[in-house]
């Protein structure tokens, strides 16, 4: 079983937000990756995009240039 | 086999469609089910397809392009998702039976009202029609771009003005144009554009889709599984998800995405030119054979590469038969099911020949069918 680490976790209010948000993030190379949402966020299901703790700046400067809402983005043990 | 049966399906596609399917066969998942490489592998080209999708008809928001099996569930889910008991709907006599019947059922079970715009005996329709039409309870403009029987095409930014003009919504069956004309749905006023992707944008059958252009409030046909939000008891909110219950057909939509590089890559101008040289060539030649019916607008500077006919009073059945039979020619005959076209044109007993026209069509098998015509003709008059 891998260790759990911190990571930055952001969730979306759609699939098609996760997709945007990752071809997004792959484009501008970003290291990180969607990960199934963790149930700290929410017992339904769905994707979030999992991130380096370091990569905040990054991450929020992205959100903002997408234009996409994060409905939630929390550093979390995953 | 000579296939001239393009407006029902496109037989033949780009290589690149089928060479697509039959990876996603092997490599896609369920999109939305899991984070898997599989199930975001099919996440992935279902969302480039829809971004492309929305390039492609001028759609402002890609999250608001829905998939849905063909044309006639987006038709429904249209017409059931945004009119409703009170309303008066004003539709034409163009429309195929995927436009009429959920407006007929909505008129009976909901009492919704529905006036129809006329059509000519050659297809052709008063634009001022829409106009006189409208009534302070109208909600909605429903119509096709351009009949499935004739190849008449309208026009949908002038009916689209009227619509704005008077706050209506304005629902397009882009069934038999997308794909073959261009279409830019916030130019052009449409508030919600339908589409088949097996026809002339050379996909897969089972793919299609609606592509809602701003805040338009669309009920959801069906509800269910969406790979989200799963403890919520109502269906999720946020397009596309609100439409879309159940699995999608990811392995079409991947051969839907590569129809469509191959349409873009080839010019949707380049394509529709070489069909309607194809129909042209076939009209002037059945034109020149006595006792032959051609139905449509042949005036007209836009339209689609349909040529419909009957030899003399011969039964269109009968017709279709003979070219399938005897010169391996593939058409469709009988109703089209257009039922108020065929009353305008006055073909409900005979119903009509219709030969269209596709991108892998030869000038050589455009000329065998008319020869094949005048064969008929000349047994038969």
């Amino acid at each position: 079983m891998r260790k759990k680490e911190e990571r930055l976790i952001v969730a979306f209010f759609s699939t098609h937000d996760a997709m945007a948000f990752e071809e997004y993030c792959l484009q501008c190379g970003a290291e990180g990756r969607l990960i199934p949402l963790p149930r700290e966020i929410s017992a339904g299901c769905g994707l979030a995009w999992s991130s380096p703790p370091e990569a905040e700046t990054d991450v929020r400067k992205y959100l903002e240039n997408t234009g996409i809402q994060a409905q939630h983005l929390k550093l979390l043990m995953v | 086999m000579i296939y001239l049966d393009n407006a029902a399906t496109t037989m033949h596609k780009p290589p690149c469609v089928a060479e697509a399917v039959a990876k996603a066969l092997t490599t896609l998942g369920n999109a939305s089910r899991g984070a898997h490489d599989g199930a975001l592998s099919s996440n992935r080209i279902i969302y480039r397809t829809r971004a492309s999708l929305a390039a492609f008809f001028g759609c402002p928001r890609s999250e608001q392009v829905i998939f849905t099996n063909n044309s006639t569930e987006a038709l429904n889910i249209a017409i059931n998702g945004t009119i409703g008991s009170g309303d008066h709907v004003i539709t034409t006599c163009l429309e195929h039976n995927s436009v009429l019947r959920p407006l007929y059922r909505l008129q009976a079970e909901q009492g919704v009202r529905l006036d129809f715009v006329d059509a000519d005996p050659q297809g052709r329709v008063d634009y001022d029609q829409f106009e006189r039409l409208i009534r302070p309870d109208t909600r909605a403009i429903v119509c096709t771009h351009a009949s499935n029987l004739t190849g008449n095409v309208l026009d949908i930014g002038r009916i689209g003005q009227i619509a704005k003009e008077h706050s209506l919504l304005f629902i397009v069956d882009a069934s038999q144009t997308a794909g073959s004309l261009p279409i830019n749905m916030a130019e052009a006023g449409i508030s919600i554009l339908c589409f088949t992707g097996h026809k002339s944008m050379m996909g897969p059958q089972g793919t299609g889709g609606l592509c809602i252009n701003g805040d338009i409030d669309v009920k959801p046909f069906k509800v269910g599984g969406t790979g989200v939000q799963s403890f919520l008891t109502t269906q999720p909110e946020e397009y596309p998800t609100r439409l879309e219950a159940g699995t999608l057909n990811g392995h079409g939509i991947a051969g839907l995405s590569a129809a469509l590089v191959f349409i873009t890559e080839t010019g949707l101008e380049q394509i529709h030119a070489h069909e309607m040289r194809l129909a042209r060539r076939f009209y002037e030649k059945v034109t020149a054979i006595p006792g032959i019916k051609v139905y449509g607008d042949f005036e007209a500077k836009i339209r689609c590469p349909i040529v419909t006919i009957n030899i003399g009073e011969l039964d269109s059945a009968i017709a279709a038969d003979e070219l399938g039979f005897s010169y391996g020619i593939a058409v469709r005959a009988g109703a089209h099911c257009a039922p108020l076209m065929h009353k305008a044109l006055g073909t409900e007993e005979q119903g009509a020949v219709r030969f269209s026209f596709g991108y892998y069509n030869t000038k050589e098998e455009c000329d065998a069918a008319a020869e094949a015509v005048a064969g008929i003709a000349e047994g038969t008059i």
